[in-house]
């Protein structure tokens, strides 16, 4: 009752100033992926409930800086922060949609789904190993499909990226000689190829150069029409990377025993799992000084899983398993408190 | 009588204070770009203490630039943002000599404020368009057109051949630099022929009365008369060409590998920063970036000391000869 009646005061003081109820908006800032779903439920949230969110798409680091500033409510990573990292920082993470990174090509008669690559392939291809579109190996993988005698250019992206992360991950779990060589990482030292600035400058370069492949987020491929590549996953099935193929990759995931729900969806077990999947962070600060607004950005995520499946899935994304959305809601419970110790939401 | 004559001195005395506090109030604005410029190089050398600590001067010339295993140097971004201008001044100077001399001497009085406006707006345009120009429209032309011939004709000559090597990928370091040209020949151009139309008819005039051509008068008369102000406008294009920034990330390839090819990928200072610095996680990483923004500073800095010191040379010179 008190809170409500500071609440009131302020908002009063606030319509005389300005008009606009400020005080309950909510902020956060981080990850680009994410960032046009994380619009578009602001957007929804703010007409049913009037709470607006102000998040700024700065990049992951970015993101981890200014949560643990504390200038912003809430953070929001693409790669997933070690549990020691959490503890130093006093943050907890949660993870709040996923999306899958599929391989795009541009080979002259060869249409979508038409090659399929292994996760060592793809490696080598990288790594600069197999140069040729016709390499015997791929050719070997690829029968009955007339691949041409061109020249491999490879794509990748310019920037740090979560997108980059989930496929480095991906190929340093399926190549030795990838992990050894190059690890994982938002952005990492390329053996070979060109960089494009962002998913939208990656599809554009695999969109021109003939012989090209490169990888992006899924929605980036069917935007742009770009041919995907299907991967052989770890139970040696090939799949073709859709909705029921990242959901699969989620499915078999355990979140549970997950130090710091810090999961990674690449190479998971299941028939139907494509390979490079991969969950976006959101961040918080596990003593909250203000708990009012972290109730509110709490109940945004709430309100966010109970509504926004319709949404992200529009706009090719996926939404979090009910299972993981009720671990997540405990996680809240046991770590976020305020400062008296009682939990916030 | 009396005290009219004292009434304005002591006007003039009254009103003192206000030339004092004006000239006051310009010497405060003067000095905040002394204090502004400290500012910023302080802030650099902090941001990037830590790397300047691990690395030292071998950032200079490290070319790795692994932000997985953290080991970082500065040698391609150097090469790439070095090149890029360098090819951007060959091709742009030139041209735009050219076009200035045009403008001054020989286009007809109809032709000169069209052709005049038409550079200056070339120069108002934001530089990300020339950006999204250069990847959506140049390049497909420069890898299907011109790229191929470059390789066939001149991938062969011993020597050379090695700077146009490779597949035609339409992006890559000649793309950046010819990009890059075009940014730099409005600015070049402009200063050009505003110092040409500096020129005394007069001196123009005697030149012609004498029978010289219009290159030898161009060359005698109007170019030494107007040096420093065509070298100044040199700087300034090599000074756009060093820091521009998004056009050079859309077309250069954003690859961290030392090549000798023209045609294949690199980096630029400028391209590194605007590429990584939002994602850059980790300390030494970031510190790393700082540096890179550091070394910029530095050739932009060596850049401008060489101009002012060619310029002293070439009036010191001139003072011998006459």
């Amino acid at each position: 009752m008190k809170s409500f009646k500071q609440l009131a005061v302020a908002m009063a003081g606030g319509a005389l100033l300005s008009g606009a109820a400020f005080a309950t908006d909510i902020t956060g800032a981080g990850a680009t992926f994410p960032y046009p779903i994380y619009a578009k439920w602001a957007d929804a949230y703010k007409k049913q409930t009037g709470v607006g969110l102000n998040y700024q798409s700065i990049g992951s680091g970015g993101g981890i800086k200014q949560i643990t500033a504390k200038t912003v409510d809430f953070g929001a990573s693409d790669m997933p922060m070690a549990q020691e990292d959490l503890q130093k920082n006093g943050l907890m993470q949660f993870p709040a949609v996923m999306g899958g990174v599929v391989p795009v090509y541009n080979v002259t008669g060869i249409s979508s789904g038409q090659i399929t690559l292994t996760g060592a392939q793809l490696a080598d291809i990288y790594l600069g190993r197999i140069k040729k579109w016709n390499d015997p190996a791929l050719q070997a993988s690829n029968k009955g499909v007339k691949l041409p005698d061109q020249a491999i250019s490879v794509v990748h992206r310019s920037d740090g990226s979560g997108t980059t992360f989930i496929f480095a991950n991906y190929l340093s779990k399926v190549s030795a000689e990838w992990k050894d060589k190059v690890g994982q990482g938002t952005s990492v030292e390329w053996p070979s190829g060109v960089g494009g600035k962002g998913n939208e400058g990656v599809a554009n370069y695999v969109g021109r150069i003939n012989g090209s492949i490169g990888y992006v987020e899924y929605a980036y491929a069917k935007q742009n029409k770009l041919p995907v590549a299907k991967m052989v996953n770890r139970d040696g099935a090939s799949v073709t990377p859709e909705d029921d193929s990242f959901k699969a990759a989620a499915a078999g995931a355990d979140w549970k025993n997950a130090p710091g729900m810090a999961l990674l969806l690449t190479d998971q077990p299941g028939k139907g799992a494509w390979p490079m999947t991969g969950a976006t962070f959101i961040l918080m600060h596990t003593t909250q000084m203000k708990p009012e607004t972290a109730r509110e950005v709490l109940k945004f995520f709430d309100w966010a899983y109970a509504n926004g499946s319709q949404m992200a899935a529009e706009l090719d994304y996926v939404p979090m398993p009910a299972a993981v959305v009720s671990l997540v809601k405990s996680a809240w419970k046991a770590q976020i408190k305020d400062a008296a110790g009682k939990p916030v939401y | 009588m009396v005290a009219t004559q004292d009434a304005a001195p002591r006007r003039l005395q009254s009103e003192r204070w206000k030339d004092v506090a004006f000239e006051w109030l310009t010497k405060a604005f003067a000095f905040f770009v002394f204090s502004l410029l400290a500012a910023i190089l302080v802030s650099l050398l902090i941001g990037s203490a830590l790397s300047l600590g691990k690395y030292g001067i071998s950032f200079v010339w490290t070319t790795d630039w692994n932000p997985v295993k953290e080991r970082f140097g500065a040698a391609v971004p150097i090469y790439g943002t070095l090149m890029t201008s360098l090819i951007a001044m060959l091709i742009g100077v030139p041209v735009s000599f050219g076009i200035a001399l045009f403008l001054t001497e020989l286009s007809p009085p109809w032709l000169k404020r069209p052709l005049g406006t038409a550079i200056e707006l070339l120069a108002a345009i934001p530089s990300i368009i020339y950006g999204m120009w250069g990847l959506f429209v140049f390049a497909p032309l420069f890898q299907s057109h011109i790229q191929p011939l470059l390789i066939n004709v001149l991938g062969n000559v011993p020597l050379a051949g090695n700077l146009f090597e490779g597949p035609p990928l339409g992006i890559g370091m000649l793309s950046a630099g010819v990009i890059l040209s075009i940014m730099v020949i409005p600015f070049v151009t402009a200063v050009m022929r505003d110092v040409f139309e500096l020129v005394p008819p007069m001196l123009k005039e005697s030149a012609y009365g004498l029978g010289a051509t219009t290159w030898e008068v161009v060359w005698r008369v109007v170019l030494p008369y107007t040096k420093v102000g065509v070298v100044g406008g040199i700087m300034l294009g090599l000074g756009r060409a060093l820091g521009e920034t998004m056009a050079v990330t859309f077309v250069i390839g954003n690859a961290h590998r030392l090549s000798a090819s023209l045609l294949a990928p690199g980096n630029s200072i400028a391209s590194a920063l605007a590429n990584e610095f939002t994602e850059a996680v980790g300390d030494l990483y970031f510190s790393s970036l700082i540096e890179l923004g550091l070394i910029l500073f530095v050739i932009t800095t060596i850049v401008l000391a060489i101009s002012k010191f060619m310029l002293s040379r070439l009036a010191r010179l001139e003072g011998e000869k006459t």
